[in-house]
């Protein structure tokens, strides 16, 4: 599946490791949350960089302790409608301070990017044949925004007052 | 009332392109209808029983004249002539082609209107006081707080994906006439520090099939921690609210499963992190820009008492009967509220022909400082009519037969499009309204009966309003054929409560019978002064279920 | 939501919305949609109308309509004529304005 990370096509070296599965060695691996708190110490002794998924449902509280030790949260939208990702990168930005790369897995939909963008996803699993001409239009559509995100963009109430 | 400026233009014509592209992507195959669905009803854009149904914003209910015209347009260009407005404020086109939607918008977004989130599991319209910066008694106007969540909650780029549909609702003061504790978040502007506008604010209202009224988390929250606390609420209700049952999805299902205090205590705690972050999420400035907008029209100092009035009621019975029930105190000398009813013996509640739309922009322009409100209860409102005005306008609007006189009588109901129109109705509603309508049209009768809300829902979704009705009437189907239940008892205003359903449910033919009976009780049992909830409230349903159920 | 799928029925026809305009279409025994109940193609039993439904696949494919489903009809006199008050006024328009929808057309 194409990964697109700020905004280009990216090379996605990651992993993503089933529970059962072996960790393979030296490569940067995804594991699930409950893997993650399973095996945290065997996990942080590998040499390689660790992400974590989780699941909606899973609100980034559980991981908060540990976002220092990763390099990268997944968040998995089951369908579309369910909305609950957008909270947790904007938890993950805002709340925890997370500097990583915040990952939107799943079903996602092209116009729902800007707005994870704004909430703090940096990257994208995308369906094959996805043009990065579609996600660059998709993230042009709106040239102003109300609300203050995380990502610093000045909104229309501080643009009309002098910004 | 509030103009849009460069910015607000912008989004709003960008929004119309980007569904442009969207309608484009659906037509082409890009995307299916299951894709398609959210992002057409994030628009508006539903499919009836009989066609697409776009629903237009009306914030808060306020319109201009030139927008009032402008729906009329485009009633007669796009659709059939008419327009349906609804318990959201709103206006609804039932007949549109999809592909001429992204032209209706266009011409939305020339007279400062649009669809934006109007349906969708998102933040929708905020709703608000009809009689907003009109009434006497105001702490602020709810306008300019309604217009400020407006802005916030466009776009939002967490709340957009929500469990569910999010409703607010706000009202200025302690009488309350936008229903604020039946919707997801109700908010009154109270007085707080230093006399400086607050807000006490009332989460997890609702209707449809768990009527639940809400809970005041949030009391006297400053201004300058309205938004913060918004967000909060939205974020708690965002990860938490259920998502595995689109009937407990509603944020008052999450309040009941917490508990109003547990709920309280989880938003505190993310509003401490969410004010933390230090984002100035509502500059003053702002807040005084949109005030502007809703300073007071430029009233003429005028004696209280109009002798023309005084005089033209004298000589008119049929004027004196339209002010005794259409026109409110206004908070200035010598003006007025009039209402102008949508609900004619013999109409469809809430529907006005392009003709009429035409009239009363006429008549705001030429009376009420060229503004109109839509009222939840379905009619509509000229804020500020001189009272030497009002039988010129009354004349004005008879012509074009909307001087209804019966505002919050028996005659004036609430109704959903019920099965006639909607997709999702058990049964029909606007028939069972027109045959009490037509049961109790003598004037003298719905006078004796005095205040009496009657509200109709064709299904338990209760667009209808019908469990905060007086009395309220529920459609349902057994087996193929409509049935209507009855409850009594229920109110929307400050005394928020919850009808209580009165027994087994009552065929079409037998429904204007049933009503009368209950009305006949209420007549006969009454207290001195009484309204028909009064006396509700002091025998509650025996009697009515008595006389009710012997008969049959 | 009112229930309109009748998967016992006997006899039933398919109906949809045109994507385009929102119309209320049948499906017909050619394979295309028409606006007017009368040129409906029927099925009798379960099996020939799971049939009838699948026919209409291609032409949701094709973005002609939206939603196909099977309601049940009677036929009587050789008319098609439709169980529920639903589709009574699906196949009509609204009862209380009797100058809009399909039987405007037909008056």
């Amino acid at each position: 599946m194409p990964l697109i990370k700020n905004g280009k096509f990216a090379d996605d070296n990651w992993v993503l490791v089933g529970d059962d599965d072996e960790l393979p060695t030296d490569t940067p691996v995804i594991v699930s949350a409950a893997r993650w708190q399973a095996e945290r110490d065997a996990l942080i002794g590998r040499n390689a960089p660790l992400g974590v998924k989780l699941e909606a449902g899973e609100a980034p509280e559980l991981i908060a302790d540990d976002l220092d030790r990763l390099q990268l949260v997944a968040v998995n939208f089951p369908a579309f409608k369910d909305g609950r990702g957008f909270s947790y990168a904007s938890l993950l930005r805002d709340r925890y301070g997370f500097d990583g790369e915040v990952r939107a897995v799943g079903e996602v939909l092209r116009d729902q990017w800007s707005l994870m963008v704004r909430c703090g996803f940096d990257a994208f699993d995308v369906a094959d044949g996805t043009k990065i001409d579609a996600f660059q239009e998709a993230l042009g559509e709106f040239s102003h925004v109300y609300q203050a995100t995380g990502d610093g963009k000045k909104t229309v109430w501080q643009l009309r007052h002098g910004g | 009332m509030y103009r849009y400026d460069e910015f607000d233009h912008r989004l709003v014509k960008e929004r119309v392109t980007q569904f442009r592209g969207q309608v484009e992507r659906r037509l082409a195959g890009d995307i299916t209808e299951d894709q398609f669905k959210p992002l057409r009803l994030m628009n508006g854009v539903y499919l009836q029983l009989h066609a697409y149904m776009l629903r237009v914003a009306v914030p808060y209910g306020t319109l201009s004249g030139s927008q009032m015209h402008m729906l009329a347009d485009i009633a007669t260009k796009y659709d059939k002539g008419y327009g349906h407005f609804t318990t959201r404020q709103n206006i609804q086109y039932n007949w549109p082609a999809l592909s001429d939607i992204p032209a209706i918008l266009d011409d939305l977004a020339s007279v400062e209107m649009h669809a934006i989130q109007t349906s969708g599991n998102c933040i929708r319209n905020v709703t608000s006081d009809q009689y907003a910066g009109a009434a006497a008694g105001e702490v602020d106007d709810p306008r300019i707080w309604s217009e400020i969540i407006r802005q916030w909650s466009t776009f939002h780029p967490e709340f957009t994906f929500l469990p569910r549909k999010f409703k607010f609702a706000v009202c200025g003061m302690n009488e309350d006439r936008a229903a604020i504790r039946f919707h997801d978040i109700g908010i009154e502007v109270v007085k707080g520090k230093d006399d400086a506008p607050a807000f006490d604010i009332y989460v997890g209202g609702g209707q449809g099939r768990t009527p639940m009224i809400g809970h005041l988390i949030g009391a006297a929250v400053p201004a300058v921690d309205l938004i913060a606390y918004l967000e909060s609420i939205m974020r708690v209700y965002n990860m938490n609210g259920r998502r595995d049952n689109l009937y407990k999805a509603r944020i008052k299902i999450l309040v009941h499963a917490l508990g109003a205090e547990e709920m309280k205590r989880q938003v505190e705690e993310e509003f401490v992190h969410v004010k933390e972050k230090g984002v100035v999420h509502l500059p003053e400035e702002e807040i005084a820009r949109i005030r502007a907008y809703f300073a007071p029209p430029a009233y003429e100092t005028l004696p209280d008492e109009s002798s023309a009035l005084n005089e033209a009621m004298a000589d008119n019975k049929k004027f004196a009967d339209w002010v005794k029930t259409n026109v409110a105190e206004h908070k200035v000398d010598g003006y007025a509220i009039a209402n102008i009813s949508l609900k004619p013996v013999g109409g469809v509640a809430g529907d006005a022909s392009d003709d009429q739309m035409h009239v009363m922009a006429d008549l705001a322009a030429q009376y009420s400082f060229d503004e109109l409100r839509v009222t939840h209860e379905q009619n509509i409102v000229l804020a500020h009519v001189k009272k030497d005005d009002l039988f010129a306008l009354w004349q004005g609007l008879e012509k074009a037969a909307l001087g209804t006189p019966n505002l919050a009588l028996i005659t004036d109901h609430i109704v959903c499009p019920g099965l006639d129109y909607c997709a999702l109705a058990n049964a029909r509603s606007i028939p069972i309204s027109q045959e009490i309508a037509e049961r109790f049209n003598d004037l003298d009768r719905q006078h004796n009966i005095g205040e009496l809300k009657v509200k109709i829902s064709g299904c338990i979704n209760a667009c209808g309003h019908h469990h905060v009705g007086h009395i309220g009437i529920l459609g349902v189907d057994k087996k193929g054929t409509e049935f209507y239940q009855i409850s009594l008892g229920g109110s929307a205003d400050e005394n928020a409560s919850i009808g209580d359903i009165l027994g087994p449910a009552f065929t079409e033919d037998e429904i204007a019978d049933a009503i009368e009976t209950i009305v006949e009780t209420y007549i006969n049992i009454r207290q001195e002064g009484e309204r028909f909830i009064d006396t509700y409230a002091r025998v509650g349903k025996e009697p009515f279920k008595e006389t009710l159920y012997a008969t049959h | 939501m009112a229930q309109h799928t009748n998967k016992r029925a006997t006899t039933q026809a398919v109906t949809a919305n045109r994507l385009l305009d929102g119309e209320v279409v049948y499906f017909t025994a050619d394979g295309s949609w028409s606006d007017w109940l009368k040129d409906a193609d029927v099925a009798d039993g379960k099996e020939a109308c799971a049939a009838l439904l699948a026919k209409t696949e291609p032409s949701v494919a094709a973005q002609q309509v939206v939603e196909p489903y099977l309601f049940e009809v009677a036929v009587e006199d050789g008319a098609i004529v439709p169980a529920s008050v639903r589709e009574k006024i699906r196949m009509a328009g609204p009862t209380i304005r009797l100058d809009l929808g399909k039987q405007a057309a037909s008056a």
